[in-house]
């Protein structure tokens, strides 16, 4: 990181600390679930085989990720030029998320020098988790070619440049299929355990459900980097985004308020089609409420209010809202109402490795992050290309 | 091949348990097979475990029932649909026979078996494997019947076709209607199992989920997996179709401003051209007045000068009057 330090500044600013600090922890874990087993680290046992590590690793991690594909949908299919410049941010939170999602992974599974396998070696073609893991193999690949104009720009190389810009429409039309099918694909993996998923969540709409609100969360996310980006790294920031963040929140809130409101009204289908009402009036039941109400149908109207007065502030703080409703609702999905029949010592909580292992792989990516935007033309234009972002 | 479990005459001496741990070379347990105090508490197949026997204490009943618990074997298995690297495979035998070269560890057959059953070896850091009992394939390739069937000295486990099983099932429940319940576990359940249940109270009360329904599991995930392709061709042509539209309308735009550049520079130059013809057209009018102006000008003076001299005329010489001409020429 030294490059980003004008000399005569310190490398102990609080952010270094305390990411330093995480990182060490972070990387003593590592050293335990790799010479010690995932017993050693994690409450997994077999009636609960999955954790954190995937509800919140792998299921949020893409969820949020999905900025990425909305945006640049935004602005080159439905031809917004004025989300321009979200793509570029966008893109390395998307790469960064899915890239992490990678790393997470081989902590997860068992034998993770082997998870090139359902793709190069066996293909288990009738599981929904081999669409998953196709899906993000190749969605990977196409964030990073996405997102190489970026690191070509800096680096100088012109060649290479040009030829990344002459299949740009090509990627982002395959990112754009490639998300479709692996968010929705996350929500189908529980589509096989219908008995021990709560009916609530359960649903032969699933896969709908995490498609549609993948938009609002990738919309809401983009929101809400560009807060914490504009708060700590504004002078990596030029003019001309700034600018734009404002009819990028306005323009992405409004579309987040439409979707918001057509994802309560699937859920309501969804309750209707498996007779599902008698829930509703269980504890289970006030919790899915609070999930529907409390973190989608509120926040939705915050948003159109937020729209309705050209309110940004409003709409800024509303984004965070938006984007912890969705991490609660695939937490729900995966870990609260998951298992939902069985006896409470029975159920599964994350010991303390294992959420400070997460807390590592999300300090990890923003420190990545961080070093890329403090050196590459993320938040700022390349001189050399001027209005060109692909 | 399967196995028919009568529940009514299980004791629960957990003898299946020890030969299964043998005939399998798994590790030795914590507590002795003959300890049957590990029966107070319900237990599940875990790693280096394959087979459990519970005891549970029924309302109104005497005694307690023992069920086994291990791999149901299903017709179609959720945990083979859900393996993305096919680790997990029904064999001709009916087993359902699990490959540790493959496995990548990552555990969603044990998400998606509706039994509880496969476990994994969480402690092993290197070579951890999903464990589950093999309906004894070995053996039973071999012509032996499985190790906890052989072992079980109450008949209460019968090994066979499936097809036999049920009828051995129907025929003890049509024979002894008072000693079971009329359900044989297994014979639909998720689409069916290999492994057969009767006995003599509800399978509710032995923790055997009745509302698994019948719907094999592969047919659970079937429809989102066929919607793949549906989703990528459509896909291909609306995001194609939206970006042709966004693009044209762009098009359009930019074509429609051009339009109006031109037109807005035609109208100007028109006016241009006509202010100038205008302009051109009063200066030579006014050129011309201007001419005029000078002759009668001229004219006037030649006339008042012809006036005053008239008297002089005719005493003095015409000379001022010649050279009016000649001025009159000049101003031309």
């Amino acid at each position: 990181m030294n490059q980003a330090v004008p000399p005569g500044k310190t490398l102990l600013t609080p952010f270094n600390i305390i990411s330093g600090i995480i990182l060490l922890i972070g990387g003593i874990i590592t050293i335990l679930r790799f010479t010690q087993g995932i017993g050693a680290v994690t409450n997994l046992d077999d009636t609960n085989p999955w954790g954190i590590w995937i509800g919140f690793d792998l299921l949020c991690g893409v969820a949020l990720a999905a900025g990425g594909y909305v945006t640049c949908a935004a602005c080159y299919i439905f031809g917004l030029k004025k989300f321009r410049c979200a793509v570029r941010p966008a893109i390395l939170t998307a790469f960064l998320g899915y890239a992490l999602v990678v790393l997470a992974l081989h902590y997860d599974v068992g034998r993770p020098w082997r998870l090139p396998f359902p793709i190069f070696v066996s293909q288990g073609t009738s599981s929904i988790l081999f669409e998953v893991a196709l899906c993000v193999f190749l969605y990977l690949t196409v964030l990073l070619l996405e997102f190489s104009p970026v690191v070509f720009e800096w680096l100088n190389w012109k060649g290479a440049r040009y030829l990344i810009g002459k299949v740009s429409m090509v990627l982002v039309i395959f990112g754009i299929i490639l998300s479709t099918l692996h968010q929705s694909s996350l929500g189908a993996l529980f589509l096989i355990a219908p008995s021990k998923l709560h009916p609530l969540w359960h649903s032969g709409y699933i896969a709908v459900y995490f498609f549609i609100s993948s938009i609002f969360a990738g919309m809401s996310m983009v929101i809400a980097e560009h807060m914490l980006v504009a708060r700590f790294l504004h002078d990596k920031i030029d003019a001309e985004h700034n600018i734009e963040s404002n009819t990028v929140a306005l323009g992405f809130a409004k579309a987040a308020a439409f979707l918001m409101a057509g994802y309560v009204m699937i859920q309501i289908i969804g309750i209707a089609m498996d007779n599902d009402w008698k829930y509703l009036g269980t504890g289970w039941g006030l919790w899915y409420l609070t999930e529907i109400v409390g973190f989608v149908v509120l926040p939705a109207g915050f948003y159109a209010v937020g729209v309705r007065e050209r309110n940004v502030k409003l709409i800024r703080w509303t984004s965070f809202w938006v984007v912890s409703g969705i991490v609660l609702n695939r937490l729900n999905v995966s870990l609260v109402a998951f298992n939902w029949q069985l006896p409470l010592d029975q159920r599964y909580f994350p010991s303390f490795m294992e959420i400070m292992t997460t807390v590592f792989i999300i300090t990890l990516g923003v420190v990545i992050y961080k070093f890329i935007v403090v050196r590459m033309p993320v938040l700022h234009g390349h001189p050399d290309y001027p209005d060109d972002h692909h | 091949m399967g196995v028919l479990h009568d529940i009514s005459r299980c004791i629960g001496c957990r003898k299946c348990e020890a030969a299964c741990n043998k005939v399998n070379s798994l590790p030795p347990p914590d507590r002795p097979f003959d300890d049957l105090g590990v029966l107070a508490h319900k237990r599940r197949p875990h790693a280096g475990t394959y087979t459990v026997v519970n005891r549970f204490e029924i309302p109104n009943r005497h005694s307690p029932a023992f069920v086994k618990k291990q791999c149901n074997h299903c017709e179609e298995p959720a945990c083979v649909s859900a393996c993305f690297v096919k680790a997990l495979k029904k064999s001709a035998t009916g087993a359902v026979i699990y490959d540790p070269s493959l496995c990548v560890g990552c555990r969603y057959c044990m998400i998606a078996c509706p039994f509880d059953i496969p476990a994994y070896e969480y402690d092993n850091p290197f070579t951890p494997e999903v464990t589950k009992c093999t309906l004894c394939q070995p053996r039973i390739e071999k012509g032996l019947v499985p190790g906890c069937v052989e072992a079980c000295p109450k008949e209460a486990l019968t090994f066979g076709t499936r097809d036999g099983l049920l009828e051995i099932a129907r025929q003890r429940i049509k024979d002894f209607p008072e000693k079971y319940v009329n359900h044989i576990y297994g014979e639909y359940e998720m689409g069916g199992c290999n492994w057969l249940y009767i006995s003599p109270v509800p399978f509710a009360a032995l923790d055997m989920r009745e509302d698994l329904g019948i719907t094999p599991a592969p047919q659970l995930t079937g429809g989102a997996l066929a919607a793949v392709p549906v989703v990528v061709s459509l896909w291909i042509v609306f995001i194609n179709g939206i970006h042709a539209i966004s693009k044209r309308k762009e098009q359009l735009a930019e074509e429609e401003k051009k339009a109006a550049v031109a037109q807005g520079i035609k109208t100007e130059q028109e006016k241009l051209a006509d202010t100038v013809a205008k302009l051109k057209e009063k200066a030579r009018a006014d050129q011309e007045a201007a001419v005029k102006r000078e002759i009668k000008k001229a004219l006037e003076a030649a006339d008042r000068q012809t006036d005053e001299t008239e008297p002089a005329l005719e005493s003095s010489s015409r000379t001022p009057l010649e050279t009016t001409p000649a001025g009159k020429k000049e101003s031309e």
